[in-house]
C-alpha cells in the first residue's frame, strides 16, 4: 500500500483501564485529522485477563486489527502482559512500558513464577524502549488512579500530535473532577 | 457535517435513532450489548431489556404490528431462541420497519460456539445486510427500516466482534424529526399465521426474494472496486477489510447485502476474471451459492473454517503460503485467563461444590469461570438456561448414589431467560435434584445489566423485581432456601442437605455483584495475613481469589499475602485458615 500506517498495541490486564486510555489515543488522533481503526473485545475476556486493543491510524485504514508481525509500537501496561505481546512487533518497533507486575493466578497459587528482569529482557530485544515508573509519577500528579494518562503522556512524544490535540482528547473523555489532575499526569508523563 | 469515532454498536444505536425507531429490544449478550446501552441516549426512543431475545423479538413485532419502527438486537446464539417468531414474522412481514441485529463472534472471544448466522436469513427467506466498518452500520440500519417497509419484510443485520467492538470514524446523518404515527390495522390475512393464509403469504415471500434480489443488483451497497491483474475477490463484511489490506490492488465485489445475492452482478464480475476467490469468515455461505450457480470460485479450499480471519491467515493461505513475518512468541509463560473478581459472591459456592464433590451442570454467566482451577466445579455448559433440563435428564437415568450428586448452577438472570422453564420440567416429571440460583441482582458477564429479577429497567427507572423463592415455590418446589453465599459454612452445609434430598430443591445464594453500583456493595476495609501467624499451609489458596498472592520466599514455606488495593475485605478466606492469620488491615 502507498500510504504509511501507523500500528499501536495496547496491552495489559484487564481492569486496568485500557479502553479508555485507548479511546483517548483514538480520539486525539481523529482530531488531529487521521483516519483511525482501533479494535478490542469486550465480555468474558475482560475478567481480568489479557487485554489487547489495537489502534491503526493514517490517511485510509481498512483491517481494525493490526497485521500479523506489522506492530511500530507496543504499548504496554503491565510488564508480562508486554513481553508476552513483544512478537506483534515489527523487528524496529518500540515499545513504552509500564513498570508494573500484576501477578497471573497461576503464579498468585504458587503453582508458576513470574519471570525476572522483564524490564531488562524487552530493552535487550527493543532498543527503543521506555520504561515508565507510572505510578510513582501518578502519586506525584495527585493520585495514582492517573497512572494511564502519565504513560499516555510518554506515549504521546513519540507521535507527531500537538500537545494541545491532546489536551483537548483528554479533557473530552476524562469526567471533569479529573481534569486537573489527568493534564498535570500527563504532562509529567510527557517528560519522560 | 459532524464526524465521531463509533464502535459498530454505537452506529447502530445511532443509525436507529436517525431512522425514527420508537421501540427497541434486546436480552445483553457479547458482542450486541452496547447497542441498547447507547440506545437509552436517545430519549424518545423505548428502550428495554427483554427477559430472553424470543421476546425481545415479539415485543418487536407487536410495536412493527402497531406501525412502529422497531430495532432487535442479540448476540448470534440469542437468534437460535428468538428463531421461532422470525421464521413466522417472515412470512406475516411488518408495518412498521422492524431490523433484528445479530451479532456473530468468530473465534469465540466471547460465547460458546461460533455459528454462522447468514445461515440463518437464508433459512428464514429475509434478507441481510453485512456493514465492513462503523459507517456502514449507521448507513445500513437506517437504510434496512427502508428496505424492511419497502419489501413488507423483517431484515436482518450481522455484525461480527470485529465491527461491533471496533471504532471508526463515522460522519452522522439528521434524524427523522417526528416519528410516524401508530394505529390498529386488522388484517387477519397477514397477520394470522393459520394453514390458509399462511400458504398464501409463503408465496409473497419466494416472490419478494426474487424482487429483492433483482434490486440488490443496482445499488451501491453491492459494488465493483475495478483494480488490476486476473484475480478478483468476491467479500463482505469485515473481511473486506483484510481483502484488501492483503491486496491492495486487486478487483473486489464486496457485497453490503449478503441475503439474497446479486446474480446477476455476481455472474457479469465472475465473467471478467480467470480466477475468482472468495474471502469470507466461518462458512462458505457466499462460495457454495456461487458454486451452485455454476462459477468456478475458490476459497474455503485454502482459507479456514474456524475462528476469524486475519490479514495474516488471508496472505498464508492464499499467497502461496507465504507465512506473515511474526517473530516467536516467548516460551513458558505464566498464562492470564479471566477469572472471578476479587470478593465474587460465586467463589464460595464453586468451593462447597468442589469439597462435596458433586457433578455441576452449568450454564452461562461469570460463573462459568467455576470450572477453572482451583475451584473446577463445573462439569457442563451448553446454553442459556441448560443447566436444569440437563440435570433434570441425568436424574432419570442415574441410580441413586449418583444422581445426588448432580447439582444444577445457574445465575438469577440466566435462570429468568431459559432456566425457569427447566425447573417446571424438573417438578412435573417427577426429577429430583438440586439446583441453585446464583442470585447476584444483576446481568454480570455482559457488564452489568439489569433484568426483571433487578427491580431496574434499562432505562433506570423502579419497577417491581421478581420474587426468585415465591416464583420457585409457586412451581410446587417445597424446599427453597435463601443463604449468603459469604458464610462458607453454611454454603457446604445446605448444599449437603438438600443434595442428600428426594425430592426438588432450590437454593437461592444472595449477594450483589462486586460491579454493582447502584446497590452499592457494601465497601469494606481490605483483609491482611499476619505474618507472624501465616504457617504457610496454603488453604486459603483454595479459593483462587486474585488478590490472595503466594510469596514463596515469606516465612518457612511461604506465605500469603493479600493486595490491599484490589481485595473488598469480603473475608471468605478468613474463613479458610485455621490458624487465624487473616485480620482486617489497620492503617
Ligand atoms: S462481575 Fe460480578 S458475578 Fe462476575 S465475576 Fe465479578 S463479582 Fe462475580
Ligand atoms: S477478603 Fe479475602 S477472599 Fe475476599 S477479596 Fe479480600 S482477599 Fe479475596
Amino acid at each position: 500500500m502507498v500510504e504509511t500506517i501507523t500500528n499501536i498495541y495496547l496491552v495489559g490486564v484487564g481492569g486496568q483501564g485500557i479502553l479508555l486510555a485507548s479511546e483517548i489515543l483514538s480520539e486525539a488522533l481523529m482530531l488531529a485529522g487521521h483516519d483511525v481503526k482501533k479494535a478490542e473485545v469486550h465480555g468474558m475476556a475482560q475478567r481480568g485477563g489479557s487485554v489487547v486493543s489495537h489502534v491503526r491510524f493514517g490517511s485510509r485504514v481498512y483491517s481494525p486489527i493490526i497485521p500479523e508481525g506489522e506492530g511500530d509500537i507496543l504499548f504496554g501496561f503491565e510488564l508480562l502482559e508486554t513481553y508476552r505481546h513483544l512478537h506483534f512487533l515489527r523487528p524496529d518497533g518500540r515499545v513504552i512500558v509500564n513498570d508494573l507486575r500484576i501477578l497471573p493466578p497461576g503464579v498468585n497459587l504458587g503453582l508458576q513464577e513470574y519471570p525476572d528482569a522483564i524490564a531488562e529482557r524487552i530493552s535487550e530485544a527493543f532498543a527503543d524502549t521506555t520504561i515508565v515508573d507510572a505510578a510513582s509519577l501518578a502519586t506525584k500528579a495527585g493520585s495514582e488512579r492517573a497512572a494511564n494518562t502519565v504513560l499516555l503522556g510518554a506515549l504521546s512524544r513519540r507521535l507527531e500530535l500537538d500537545e494541545a490535540i491532546w489536551r483537548q482528547a483528554i479533557t473530552h473523555m476524562v469526567p471533569e473532577k479529573f481534569r486537573e489532575l489527568n493534564l498535570r499526569a500527563f504532562e509529567l508523563g510527557r517528560a519522560c | 457535517m459532524k464526524k465521531e469515532l463509533l464502535s459498530g454498536n454505537e452506529a447502530i444505536a445511532r443509525g436507529a435513532y436517525e431512522a425514527g425507531v420508537r421501540v427497541a429490544s434486546a436480552y445483553p449478550g457479547t458482542p450486541s450489548t452496547e447497542i441498547l446501552e447507547n440506545i437509552v441516549r436517545y430519549p424518545r426512543i423505548d428502550a428495554s431489556w427483554a427477559p430472553n431475545e424470543k421476546v425481545a423479538l415479539e415485543v418487536a413485532i407487536g410495536a412493527s404490528f402497531g406501525g412502529a419502527r422497531a430495532l432487535v438486537t442479540m448476540k448470534h446464539v440469542g437468534v437460535n431462541v428468538a428463531a421461532d417468531p422470525l421464521f413466522t414474522l417472515s412470512y406475516t412481514g411488518v408495518r412498521g420497519g422492524l431490523v433484528l441485529v445479530t451479532a456473530d463472534d468468530p473465534e469465540l472471544h466471547s460465547s460458546q460456539n461460533e455459528q454462522d448466522n447468514r445461515h440463518y436469513a437464508r433459512a428464514a427467506k429475509l434478507p441481510m445486510f453485512e456493514p465492513a466498518d462503523s459507517q456502514e452500520a449507521l448507513e445500513m440500519t437506517r437504510l434496512a427500516f427502508e428496505v424492511s417497509e419497502r419489501f413488507d419484510t423483517p431484515v436482518m443485520l450481522r455484525t461480527t466482534t470485529r465491527i461491533s467492538h471496533s471504532k471508526s470514524v463515522v460522519t452522522v446523518g439528521e434524524p427523522l424529526p417526528e416519528l410516524p404515527a401508530t394505529s390498529i390495522e386488522k388484517n387477519p390475512p397477514k397477520f394470522v399465521m393459520l394453514p390458509g393464509n399462511a400458504r398464501k403469504r409463503h408465496l409473497f415471500v419466494e416472490e419478494r426474494m426474487r424482487q429483492l434480489s433483482e434490486w440488490a443488483a443496482s445499488q451501491d451497497f453491492n459494488r465493483i472496486e475495478e483494480g488490476k491483474g486476473d484475480i478478483a475477490i468476491i467479500t463482505s463484511g469485515v473481511a473486506y477489510n483484510y481483502a484488501r489490506e492483503v491486496f491492495p490492488d486487486a478487483s473486489i465485489l464486496k457485497l453490503g447485502m449478503v441475503h439474497p445475492l446479486p446474480k446477476k452482478l455476481i455472474a457479469e464480475f465472475a465473467s471478467r476474471f480467470e480466477r475468482v476467490v472468495v474471502i469470507e469468515e466461518l462458512d462458505p455461505f457466499i462460495e457454495e451459492q456461487v458454486r451452485a450457480m455454476g462459477i468456478d470460485v475458490c476459497g474455503k479450499d485454502r482459507l479456514p473454517l474456524c475462528g476469524e480471519l486475519t490479514p495474516g491467515r488471508i496472505r498464508q493461505a492464499l499467497l502461496d503460503g507465504e507465512a506473515p513475518p511474526v517473530a516467536k512468541q516467548a516460551e513458558n509463560l505464566p498464562p492470564r485467563p479471566p477469572n472471578m473478581c476479587p470478593g465474587c459472591p460465586h467463589r464460595g459456592v464453586f468451593l462447597a461444590l468442589n469439597r462435596l464433590q458433586a457433578y455441576v451442570t452449568g450454564d452461562i454467566g461469570c460463573y462459568t469461570l467455576g470450572f477453572m482451577p482451583p475451584l473446577s466445579a463445573m462439569d457442563t455448559c451448553i446454553c442459556m438456561g441448560a443447566s436444569i433440563g440437563n440435570a433434570a435428564g441425568l436424574s432419570r437415568v442415574l441410580a441413586d448414589e449418583e444422581r445426588k450428586k448432580v447439582v444444577a448452577v445457574i445465575g438469577d438472570s440466566t435462570f429468568l431467560h431459559t432456566g425457569v422453564n427447566g425447573l417446571m420440567e424438573m417438578v412435573y416429571n417427577g426429577g429430583a435434584g438440586t439446583v441453585v440460583i446464583l442470585d447476584n441482582r444483576i446481568t454480570a458477564m455482559t457488564g452489568r445489566q439489569d433484568n426483571p429479577g433487578s427491580g431496574f429497567t434499562l432505562k433506570g427507572e423502579d419497577v417491581p423485581a421478581v420474587d426468585l423463592e415465591q416464583l420457585c415455590r409457586s412451581l410446587g418446589i417445597e424446599h427453597v432456601r435463601v443463604i449468603d453465599p459469604y458464610d462458607l459454612e453454611l454454603t457446604r452445609k445446605t448444599l449437603q442437605e438438600e443434595m442428600a434430598r428426594e425430592q426438588v430443591s432450590v437454593i437461592i445464594t444472595r449477594r450483589p455483584c462486586m460491579l454493582m453500583k447502584r446497590q452499592k456493595v457494601a465497601l469494606r476495609p481490605p483483609l491482611h495475613v499476619d505474618p507472624d501467624k501465616c504457617v504457610g499451609c496454603r488453604a486459603c489458596l483454595k479459593l483462587g481469589c486474585p488478590a490472595i498472592q503466594w510469596d514463596a520466599t515469606a516465612g518457612e514455606k511461604g506465605q500469603a499475602r493479600i493486595d490491599s488495593l484490589i481485595c473488598v475485605g469480603c473475608a471468605v478466606c478468613e474463613q479458610m485458615c485455621k490458624f487465624e492469620a487473616f485480620g482486617v488491615s489497620h492503617g
